[in-house]
């Protein structure tokens, strides 16, 4: 609770959803809100927010990272904190908005302030307002995939853990190297398919060693890419975010898996 | 030697389906990490000493020019000679006068990857100069007439039987008929030839892990002994260097082997240490009659007060690569050059060209285990990106990427037709996979669908949702 002294008691909170969750998975987003009222946080979703603009800034485009991240500053700068259900997402915000502006003191100031108040979503109920135990249960066995970002750039390793723990009746499995990336790497997945397909059928190997029925990660990226190749191996290892564990949202299909109501779409 | 890194992707592709290589790149994948962290984890001192690493380096950095030339009037005063070459072609000719006038016929040679930079045993070769590697696992490669995939630990893209076949094939004229596969054989019989070529050779050759400016000294640090008799059994003692070996003290010395020897083979401290300060005095029992130290620039001092002269704080410890795990899935040849990995990665653009090694600061996750457990904390992922952004602002990136990507930035930049756009392709990939809740072929994502199934979205998107939700409560 290092932040303790400077949070006030009903924190308003800008949600930022990220692009793939709100695309791919707005459980995640959903589950978020309710960790985040749950613990006493008043929280918007600004309708202003698309990306963080990594794509770009990964991929040497700095204008128009910079020109994202500007946008992103200015729909989040009022809150009184940002919270993001994703490492690679949050680690942008954190680490990298303030360089992007280097030579642009003005704009490197409010990139500064943000960064300042700017967490990932677990990091934020654990290690900003001491949140100790939720309240779920999710009966079953479970392994966790340490997202790159999340773990190298913000230090998330022992926080959903923690919070794991206190789950009613889930079993942690710890899997081999889970410190050991994915293979998703954003534009690379795409760029070097092969060299990708390699690193996650590594990762699969030690998930489906551990013998859980279930995988949770902090990043919705890398969750896509490790449950597209369980189920293409046709594994039965459901895959979620570990927000909708800890929310206790998980009665949606997990990621990839086929409806049990109506098609919505048909 | 032919650079191949244009075809990074492809090499790649051939080394994912190398049996022999994927067997032995398990065996690196179970050796150096776990060896690193018991070593770290005895020293708790290792943070700081990273700390100090990296500030002493950088401090080097700053101060290069009083340092290479305090270097140079040290090797000086104690009667050796120091070259200065700007690129790769004067490195090998000044090597190559230094052997002719000498009359040299025969060269043995330590570990050196600035050897490998400049190509020097082709060169020494087409003009008539027998170079022979001394380090075990050079000579390995060399018999193979293959350039190291790693850089310290040169065959480790080899398995035993590959060695045997190798010595099996060339060691005949030795008097070993047999072919061996038993380690301790091997070693002795690699142990014997090389013997002879020691005591043959008119020039040693070794390269520098450190050139101490307050000493004149340069240092090496080998497990196999090869070095010393390489450096003090002929006449003549050659030290090729690369500018940012430079430290400033023995003490420093000190500080960067601590952190070298552990980041590298999870040794304490490798079995020899080898300060070479001069040629051979009057009351010195042996030791060469000429020392020479050649200090390579190559690219280098162009990095100096740029965006890559963290690259320059680099000790070639090799922990980068061992925890990269790209290249734990490829081996360092598919690089296509002399540096593979992470350091690689950003160093070979540097020295051969964006054109030609474009590929290799894109071939990264951004996982950002190398710059976790590099020993002087280069921000390798950091340097990685500045290559792309440089890629990036000359137009050289893959016509499909850049197409894709401003498509996508054009969307982001724009929020209200982002909605629109994300809730078409929320909708679309969705009726795309049907009740499966995946889709097993998607056309303009191939790379994807090709190895994995791609999971669908759920159904409304997050916003519309959340906008739904408002509109119901207010």
């Amino acid at each position: 609770m290092n932040d303790a002294p400077s949070c006030p008691p009903n924190p308003r909170v800008g949600l930022f959803v990220t692009c793939l969750v709100d695309v791919f998975r707005p459980t995640v987003g959903f589950a978020a809100v309710k960790l985040l009222e749950d613990a006493g946080c008043t929280v918007e979703v600004p309708a202003t927010q698309t990306c963080c603009g990594q794509p770009a800034y990964n991929s040497g485009d700095r204008a128009d990272a910079r020109e994202l991240a500007r946008q992103v500053i200015a729909a989040f700068e009022d809150f009184d904190y940002v919270v993001v259900p994703s490492g690679s997402c949050g680690g942008t915000l954190k680490q990298h908005y303030p360089p992007l502006f280097d030579g642009d003191p003005a704009w490197q100031a409010r990139a500064e302030r943000l960064s300042a108040k700017t967490f990932e979503l677990v990091s934020f109920l654990t290690d900003v307002l001491g949140v100790e135990r939720v309240t779920a249960r999710y009966p079953g066995a479970v392994t966790y995939h340490d997202s790159c970002s999340g773990l190298r750039e913000l230090g998330i390793k022992s926080q959903p853990r923690r919070l794991l723990a206190t789950v009613a009746d889930l079993d942690l499995r710890e899997m081999a190297e889970s410190e050991v990336c994915c293979g998703f790497g954003g534009t690379f997945c795409i760029k070097f398919p092969e060299l990708s397909n390699r690193m996650v059928s590594e990762k699969v190997a030690h998930i489906q060693a551990t013998e859980a029925d279930t995988l949770l990660a902090g990043d919705l990226g890398c969750l896509l890419n490790m449950a597209g190749k369980l189920q293409r191996d046709g594994s039965a290892i459901q895959v979620r975010h570990v927000a909708e564990v800890l929310a206790g949202l998980t009665d949606a299909p997990a990621i990839g898996e086929p409806d049990r109501g109506d098609p919505p779409c048909k | 030697m032919q650079v191949t890194s244009q075809t990074f992707k492809s090499n790649a592709s051939a080394a994912l389906r190398d049996a022999a290589l994927q067997r032995a790149l398990k065996n690196l994948k179970a050796g150096f990490p776990g060896k690193r962290a018991a070593a770290i984890a005895k020293l708790p001192e290792f943070d700081a000493l990273r700390a100090a690493g990296r500030d002493l380096k950088d401090h080097t950095l700053e101060h290069l020019d009083f340092y290479l030339e305090r270097f140079e009037a040290k090797v000086i005063e104690q009667g050796g000679q120091v070259h200065w070459a700007r690129d790769a072609a004067e490195a090998r000719h000044i090597v190559l006068d230094i052997c002719r006038a000498v009359a040299a016929r025969r060269v043995t040679k330590g570990k050196s990857m600035i050897s490998e930079e400049i190509g020097l045993n082709e060169f020494l070769e087409t003009h008539g100069i027998q170079p022979v590697e001394t380090d075990l696992g050079e000579y390995i490669i060399q018999l193979r007439h293959e350039y190291p995939s790693h850089i310290i630990a040169p065959a480790i893209h080899l398995n035993r039987d590959q060695v045997a076949d190798a010595f099996h094939a060339h060691h005949g004229p030795y008097g070993f008929t047999e072919r061996n596969e038993e380690p301790r054989a091997l070693m002795n019989e690699a142990r014997q030839v090389l013997r002879q070529q020691f005591l043959s050779a008119d020039v040693g050759i070794t390269g520098a892990n450190f050139c101490v400016a307050e000493t004149g000294a340069t240092v090496i640090v080998t497990n196999e002994g090869n070095g010393d008799l390489t450096q003090t059994l002929p006449r003549v003692h050659i030290v090729l260097a690369s500018l940012e070996k430079m430290v400033p003290t023995l003490e420093d010395v000190s500080t960067l082997l601590r952190l070298l020897i552990r980041s590298a083979t999870g040794q304490e401290i490798t079995v020899y240490t080898t300060f070479s300060s001069g040629p051979r005095r009057p009351d010195d029992l042996d030791g060469p009659e000429q020392f020479h130290v050649v200090l390579l620039d190559n690219g280098r001092s162009g990095m100096l007060g740029g965006e890559f002269q963290d690259m320059l704080r680099c000790i070639r410890c090799s922990a980068c690569m061992n925890h990269c795990p790209v290249y734990g899935a490829i081996g360092g040849h598919a690089y296509g050059w002399v540096y593979p990995g992470p350091m690689g990665s950003v160093l070979t653009p540097q020295l051969i060209g964006i054109d030609a090694a474009g590929q290799l600061p894109n071939a990264s996750t951004f996982c950002g285990r190398c710059e976790e457990v590099c020993p002087v904390h280069i921000p390798l992922p950091k340097m990685m990106r500045h290559w792309r952004e440089r890629e990036f602002e000359q137009h050289r990136s893959p016509a499909a990427i850049r197409f894709g990507l401003g498509a996508w930035a054009f969307f982001a930049k724009r929020p209200a037709l982002y909605r629109i756009a994300t809730r078409f392709g929320a909708w679309l990939l969705r009726r795309l996979g049907g009740r499966e809740g995946r889709i097993k072929h998607l056309l303009l994502a191939g790379g994807w669908t090709a190895w994995r199934d791609l999971p669908t979205p759920q159904g409304q998107t997050f916003q519309q949702q959340w906008a739904a939700r408002r509109g119901a409560r207010s």
